[in-house]
């Protein structure tokens, strides 16, 4: 590794992650629970971050936002790529209707204002984990779909699928065995920087109140200070950073990917 | 002349298209509501407080619900068409006439934005190029790295605490002062000091993104050769900065910024929440707090076709300015 950047971000990433199982040993009352007198400036006995206008320790409260964080960054980057690589690969695969077809909702879904869209999901099937990382999801797959889609039209044409074809493999197989695994580097950078794009959203929802109710998380810290901006600063500007920090290292080690992964794509601009 | 049959031909094309996904948005918009759990009825009604029993049927019957499903969808097509969102029964007011309200505050936001993000995404992506592999490219590299990974959200309230509370220097919320009684000039110098923040907070993602492209755009025009040739005729270098590389390193990065018309939308959902800014995107946070799911999936169709539109009319004006595209498309 002589990627900085890329290592910088992993450890960074480790430490996030250290936290997040950890919490409850460092934090073993609830986050939820109050511990201390409202509004504590940070560096307050047992409240290094100070505490929220409802007396509750924002340092626990951002232990256990990483949890929430990660949980559902993974897991909704997961679903996304589930969704992309399935409707990539058929469409690449079969081309003609079927790719003309897949495609026209891939446009749909790139039309359509993705948040507008993730809120009315999220607002409409109330929230959860699952809701809101089965919506991250459905606005989320486009791009990599579109990658997908590019990979199988050029490798179905080369020798090696032809041969299979040839020997009579059935079509499930030779997408999943033969073509899929030469078409997977791709995949795992812009999955990679998928998650940190779920964590964003995932932050955006709670801040606005569309957060799982029973997990704490990091965007509803930010949204509860939002009205007492000027009492206490502390309480918007340390979740913040800890998704700050969080996202930079993903995107880091997602670059550091696409820099092992594919050499030759290293400086082109990702969107 | 087939160049302007086959343009007329394009753009009617184009426009066709775009009829075709506002028809589909309103039919997954139809479906939303119908796979939601529970009484697609409640949802109309967004959960308005004690609904009796009289009211639950009266919704049913306007809205076809004891009808067979090919039927709803039809009576709600017809509804749309008509430019009727429905009711919302808590403002007590047409969803058409509360989005009405609000989109000139929303459309003064996103396009104050998108030009500031124009102008300092092309300066400092030239800048870049320019210097490319010294310090100013490496520091807007790094700035760029740094706004990808912020929530906008949180810059917003970040710029908040920074020039509103602390320095003092710019409101902290709304778009005009309350009970002012400022009239046309003062009231538009007061609205442009109100709209500082939330306009920088929003285009500074685009501004990102637009120097990013706007540099790997033109270190690519930088290797061609009329640009040799330009400096062969010994232009001046400011010269064929600006004239052969620049103009040419553009077009890509415009056409771009017509794909990002959607996440522009997205993102003043956010910042007019932050920012308390009366547009639609703080309708659609309104909305949310208040359950008032008629005017979220009003807002989803009116966001929609805001975005259809504005590709629409770049690619249109894509095709009239740069005459090679047109025949395919």
């Amino acid at each position: 590794m002589h990627n900085r950047g890329a290592v910088a971000g992993a450890v960074v990433l480790l430490l996030v992650v250290i936290m997040a199982i950890l919490a409850p040993v460092f934090f073993p009352a609830s986050p939820w629970d109050m511990v201390g007198a409202p509004l504590q400036p940070p560096g307050s006995p047992d409240l290094l971050l100070g505490s929220d206008m409802l007396g509750r320790n924002i340092a626990s409260g951002i232990a256990y936002g990483a949890r929430v964080s990660l949980v559902i960054g993974l897991v909704s980057a997961l679903v996304a790529v589930v969704i992309g690589v399935t409707v990539g690969a058929l469409a690449g695969y079969f081309g003609g209707m079927v790719d003309d077809a897949l495609m026209r909702i891939t446009e749909f879904f790139q039309t359509i204002p993705g948040f507008v869209l993730l809120i009315v999901l999220v607002a409409l099937f109330s929230p959860s984990v699952v809701s809101i990382v089965v919506a991250i999801g459905l606005v989320s797959w486009t791009p990599i779909a579109r990658i997908v889609r590019g990979e199988f039209m050029s490798l179905r044409t080369r020798e090696f699928v032809q041969a299979a074809i040839l020997m009579g493999e059935s079509n499930l197989r030779i997408i999943l065995r033969q073509i899929l695994p030469n078409a997977l580097s791709p995949v795992i950078v812009s999955g990679s920087l998928l998650v940190g794009t779920s964590i964003l959203l995932e932050s955006a929802l709670s801040f606005l109140g569309l957060g799982d109710p029973n997990m704490m998380s990091w965007g509803y810290m930010i949204g509860a200070a939002r009205t007492v901006i000027r009492l206490a600063w502390w309480m918007s500007v340390f979740p913040g950073l800890a998704i700050v920090l969080t996202v930079l290292a993903l995107n880091l080690v997602g670059d550091g990917l696409n820099e092992a992964l594919s050499p030759r794509m290293s400086r082109k601009v990702q969107a | 002349m087939t160049g302007v049959l086959a343009r007329v031909a394009f753009v009617s094309r184009r426009l066709v298209k775009a009829i075709v996904v506002i028809f589909a948005i309103i039919v997954l918009n139809f479906f939303l509501v119908r796979m939601t759990p529970g009484d697609p009825a409640l949802v109309i009604a967004g959960e308005a407080g004690a609904a009796d029993q009289k009211f639950m049927d009266d919704l049913r019957h306007e809205f076809g619900l004891d009808q067979p499903l090919w039927k709803q969808l039809a009576v709600y097509l017809g509804h749309v068409a008509q430019g009727d969102l429905g009711f919302s029964y808590r403002q007590r007011l047409p969803v058409t006439q509360l989005i009405a309200d609000r989109l000139p505050q929303t459309l003064l936001l996103t396009g104050t934005a998108m030009a500031i993000a124009l102008a300092l995404g092309i300066a400092f992506g030239t800048m870049a190029a320019m210097y490319a592999g010294r310090m100013a490219d490496t520091m807007i590299t790094v700035l760029a790295l740094l706004v990808f990974a912020t929530p906008s959200f949180w810059l917003g309230l970040m710029a908040i605490l920074l020039f509103s509370v602390k320095l003092d220097w710019l409101p902290l919320f709304g778009m005009a002062t309350v009970d002012s009684g400022l009239h046309g000039l003062a009231l538009a110098a007061d609205i442009g000091r109100h709209l500082i923040l939330p306009a920088v907070t929003l285009g500074l993602f685009f501004v990102a993104i637009y120097a990013r492209l706007t540099r790997a755009a033109m270190l690519e025009v930088r290797e061609l050769d009329f640009v040799r040739t330009a400096r062969a005729k010994g232009l001046g270098e400011r010269r064929v900065v600006v004239r052969h590389i620049l103009r040419n390193a553009l077009l890509p990065v415009v056409s771009y910024a017509g794909l990002q018309a959607g996440y522009l939308v997205g993102g003043a959902v956010l910042i007019e929440t932050v920012f308390a800014w009366p547009g639609i995107g703080r309708l659609a946070y309104e909305a949310v707090v208040g359950r008032d799911y008629t005017v979220l999936l009003g807002v989803l169709i009116i966001t929609s076709i805001m975005v259809i539109a504005f590709n629409a009319l770049t690619d249109i004006v894509y095709v009239l300015v740069d005459p090679r595209i047109g025949s395919t498309g």
